[in-house]
């Protein structure tokens, strides 16, 4: 296999990570560093990798940035290049910043680029940004596809090393369903270094049983409650020319009865000055560069240890004929006091006792002791203790469903367990690779006062960014607890978050993106509209039509002629989101003299009335239009946006606290379709279509309702008006309601009418003074305030909300609801411009809720709430408006036919 | 996402679930006849504890029904 890193080709053998395939290559230079720009080779051969960042590049769309190159799998024709670098990884001239290093220490930007305070956001922060960082984002949208999936199972077995597959192995015995994933392309974890007949066929046992689910590839990135977990497969990735009908990852969500954590542990690397240097790595990580895959980091190594696996690690690298120019046992009183070499180790100084040498060396293996992987197992919610014998936090408290096995548990060989490796934290000591964070960093962040680990991570970065401190965090643990004199457990441990690696946005996106991003909600008249050109407004999740503009037309044009059309002659307006709520059942008009603030027993069925709806708090919630069909029906109307609402809220007063009542609550919003019909023609445009009802005046007053049929079709008919004009709303299945629609246009072609919107039926409620619930109120206003105290039912004892109308304050000088004038008709307020008495006096008044140029009355409108509004009618105040106060005449809130002498025409 | 056991479903995720606030609040038979300080605490005193919290649920994408369960705060752990 061939591939190019940085423009030059190099090989590769198949199951090669990139990093294995560059150290193959002799090539240790992989990355430069997040702060300093220092040269940087690989430190790990896993997930816990901080430096060795890379891009890949696949063309257009798929060029992904970030990647770990020990994660990597090379394929043949792969395009791989180095990050943060300028213009090569050999010279970076970025590298300056490592010479400014003294005056870069930890939170220098806290205290450096503090003045001038607008220079953070235009000057400082993008230079920081491009000095400093990762990878380039992309720039194109992904054109990849991601799919989810969902899996139930017995036992979910995260790691595929000895313990795990045990732990699986043993489950699978038992016939349950098994899952077992592994973060690498290959099974068997620590065993994949020496491949035994064993490990294949325990593996051949797993796969060959239909009740065990094996996924390679697959990160378990996130414990969610009760057992759900998060994992991450990547499915093409590793392929040179993926089929184009597999998804490039996929999520899933696994909800298992009991998770098995064998995530193994990860080395510790070791504090020394010049501990950076490429070519220094983690003893483990040499190792299996060598023998898992035949890569070895070098041919002359220095093996720094603290703790018994040193002497392992340097008999492996030897038997994979490695010369070992030394093992330094610290534990013998050796410190590391620097390392030499610009862009690769070439050696290493050591003391003892003041006794100082150098040994030449191409490679140098670490061992700082193990770290179990607990990161899930914190997650889930477990409290980790300290183990001082492995000198890292294992799980402590039990966490129902989840088991640690193996390494991540502590059940490490005694050789493994190498307590706090000693420091020297000299020179350039690194503790955090991929942030660039010293010992002397850590040390200065306790001597400016930080204690806790937590804000000691915040202030330094130590911990952060893509590899979450896998390598770092218990050597600054050490570090910050022996610079304030306490333990390790003391200073506490940051917090473990999901991801535990890096998961792409497209893997939990899914499918969830453009179109099926978000649910669209449409009306019967939805095509209708959209093939006339209409504007359309988003309300919650619905599409309205918001205007239907001509040829030339604005929006201010159209809607000006939209609302003559109902003052004149005749419009249509699709009403179809309206709530619908069928209330219904013996009790039901018992339950809707408790819900509303309004009398319902007395009303008789064939009748409307307009019904308030308040919270227990007294405050106006919703409103709407309510039909009695017959005596134990109810036709119920809400706000579009308040429907789900107003539903939810009679269902727990119908279910908690009036169980007793006989009535049933059904949502009939999408089975209806309502085509409003309203202008002085409306009635002679709806005549011909109602298969002979009489809906004269006389026989269809004002706040009506009859149930017949139009066109043969299902029909509820309601005499209504939310224009001021003579009214109709036309209920009609759904399933009818564009051939209604079409019907009745052709009807009001006759009468030189037409189609409206959203924005004119505004402008015709507002010369009205008719209130829109959430825009006049704002969950802090009763009845009385917008007008409405006529509507409540005097002679009812109670229904929800009365009792707080008399609570101290709600009767008080309070805000009501007027209307506004301004001096020059065509000047239209800002909504939510605040009002004050004077010009002087600041003190708001009131805000303006509702302003509309382009009425049918000749002047721009406004509706207000004004601290004791109706006292203040004819009064002038000052509304503030961005350029300044202008005044404004105080009147009532209705402009047009304040007798409502056209509604019951 | 926990799951969540309905009554009348069985356990179901989280999101076919609204929280319905603390349970065994009853409103007054008679509000005019409460004091205001009574239905103000009616209103609004809730209990916030950091351990056993009795309280409402509606499984509003699945049968509808109100029901209560015991919620331990601290764990985030519902207990039978």
């Amino acid at each position: 296999m061939r591939f190019t890193f940085d423009g030059a080709d190099y090989d590769a053998r198949p199951g090669d990570t990139l990093a294995a395939a560059l150290l193959r290559n002799k090539i240790h230079l992989m990355g430069r560093s997040f702060k300093y720009h220092r040269p940087r080779g690989v430190l790990a051969s896993g997930a816990e990798e901080p430096n060795a960042l890379v891009e890949i590049d696949r063309g257009g769309a798929r060029r992904t940035p970030n990647l770990r190159a020990t994660v990597v799998e090379v394929f043949d024709g792969m395009v791989a290049r180095s990050q943060n670098r300028t213009p090569s990884l050999r010279f970076d001239i970025g590298a300056v910043n490592d010479l400014l290093a003294p005056f870069l220490p930890a939170g220098f930007y806290y205290k450096t680029f503090m003045w001038p305070v607008g220079a953070w956001a235009r000057l400082y922060e993008p230079m920081i940004r491009r000095a400093a960082g990762l990878g380039r984002a992309p720039e194109l949208a992904d054109t990849d596809r991601y799919t989810q999936r969902f899996a139930h199972c017995d036992v979910l077995v995260i790691g595929s090393g000895p313990a795990g597959l045990a732990a699986a192995t043993e489950a699978a015995a038992t016939g349950i369903r098994v899952i077992l994933c592994d973060e690498q392309a290959a099974f068997g974890g620590s065993l994949l270094s020496d491949p035994s007949e064993a490990l294949a066929t325990q593996l051949a046992a797993l796969f060959a049983n239909p009740r065990v689910t094996m996924l390679s590839r697959t990160t378990a990135f996130g414990i969610y409650g009760d057992n759900l977990v998060g994992l991450a497969e990547r499915v093409t990735d590793h392929l040179p020319d993926p089929h184009p009908a597999l998804p490039r990852e996929r999520l899933w969500q696994v909800r298992a009865k009991r998770i098995v954590v064998a995530a193994g542990a990860i080395e510790r690397p070791l504090v020394f000055p010049g501990n950076d240097r490429p070519g220094i790595m983690l003893g483990d990580a040499a190792r299996i560069f060598a023998r898992r895959y035949g890569a070895n980091p070098g041919t002359n190594a220095v093996v720094v240890t603290a703790c018994d696996t040193g002497a392992d690690v340097a008999r492996d690298l030897a038997a994979s004929g490695i010369v070992i120019a030394r093992l330094v046992d610290l534990r013998e009183g050796f410190r590391v006091t620097g390392t030499h070499g610009r862009l690769r180790v070439s050696s290493i100084e050591i003391d003892r006792g003041g006794t100082r040498e150098t040994i030449a060396c191409d490679f140098v293996a670490m061992c700082g002791g193990w770290t179990p992987s607990i990161h899930l197992y914190s997650q889930a919610g477990g409290k980790p203790r300290f183990d001082p014998g492995i000198g890292a936090f294992v799980p402590g408290t039990e966490v129902t469903g989840l088991t640690c096995v193996g390494a991540c548990a502590g059940d490490m060989p005694p050789a493994y367990r190498a307590g706090v490796a000693p420091v020297n934290a000299e020179g350039r000591a690194f503790v955090d690779w991929q942030n660039d964070v010293t010992a002397k960093d850590l040390k200065l962040a306790t001597r400016e006062g930080f204690r806790s680990i937590e804000h000691v991570k915040r202030y330094t970065t130590t911990g952060m960014a893509t590899d979450q401190g896998k390598t770092s965090n218990i050597n600054a643990l050490g570090i910050v607890a022996g610079a304030l004199g306490a333990t390790i457990p003391e200073i506490g441990l940051t917090t473990f978050r999901t991801p535990y690696t890096p998961v792409t946005f497209g893997t939990l996106a899914g499918l969830s993106r453009g179109d099926l991003f978000d649910p669209v909600r449409t009306t019967p008249m939805h095509e209708w509209e959209m093939a006339r050109g209409a504007v359309f407004e988003d309300v919650g999740a619905w599409k309205r039509a918001r205007y239907y503009p001509r040829q030339g037309e604005d929006m201010h044009t159209a809607v000006a002629r939209e609302c003559r059309l109902v003052r004149d002659t005749v419009g249509m307006f699709d009403a179809s989101t309206l709530g619908k709520i069928e209330v219904v059942g013996p009790d039901a008009a018992e339950f809707m003299n408790r819900v509303y603030i309004n009398a319902w027993t007395k009303l008789a069925p064939g009748r409307c009335r307009y019904g308030v709806m308040l919270g227990e708090n007294g405050f106006v919630m919703d409103d709407g239009v309510v039909g009695r069909l017959a005596q134990d029906r109810f036709h119920v109307t809400t706000t579009t946006g308040g429907a789900a609402r107003v539903l939810a809220f009679m269902e727990d007063y119908r279910q908690t606290e009036w169980p007793e009542l006989r009535v049933w609550l059904t949502s009939a919003t999408e089975q209806w379709a309502v085509i409003a019909v309203q202008g002085p023609r409306a009635r002679d445009v709806l005549m011909p279509l109602v298969d002979g009802q009489d809906i004269s005046a006389v026989a269809m007053p004002h706040m009506s309702v009859v149930e017949g049929t139009m066109l043969g079709i299902e029909m509820r008919l309601f005499r209504v008006s939310f224009s001021g004009e003579l009214g109709f709303e036309v209920n009609v299945p759904a399933d009818y309601g564009h051939a209604i629609w079409e019907a009745i246009w052709d009807r009001v072609q006759v009468y030189e009418g037409g189609a409206y919107g959203t924005e004119a039926m505004h402008v015709l409620r507002a010369e009205k003074g008719f209130i829109i619930v959430g825009q006049e109120t704002d969950g802090t206003v009763t009845p009385d305030d917008v007008g409405l105290g006529w509507a409540i039912g005097k002679a009812k004892k109670d229904f929800i909300g009365k009792r707080s109308l008399t609570r101290s304050g709600m009767t008080g000088p309070r805000r009501q609801l007027v209307g506004l004038r301004t001096d020059d008709p065509a000047t239209v307020l800002e909504e939510g411009a605040q009002i004050t008495a004077t010009i002087e006096d600041r003190r708001p008044l009131g805000h303006v809720t509702s302003a509309y140029g382009g009425t049918t009355v000749g002047h721009s409108i406004a509706l207000a709430m004004i601290e004791d509004g109706r006292a203040r009618v004819g009064a002038t105040l000052q509304v503030r408006m961005p350029n300044g106060a202008i005044p404004v005449h105080v009147t009532a809130p209705v402009f047009y036919d304040p007798e409502g002498a056209r509604l019951d025409a | 996402m926990k799951l969540i056991p309905c009554p009348i479903c069985g356990e179901r995720a989280e999101i076919e679930f609204t929280y319905g606030g603390q349970a065994g609040l009853t409103r007054p038979a008679d509000p005019a006849a409460t004091t205001e300080a009574e239905w103000g605490a009616f209103l609004y005193a809730r209990e916030n504890p950091k351990g056993m919290h009795r309280e409402r649920w509606r499984h509003i994408h699945g049968c509808g029904q109100f029901f209560n369960l015991t919620r331990d705060t601290v764990t985030d752990r519902f207990i039978p």
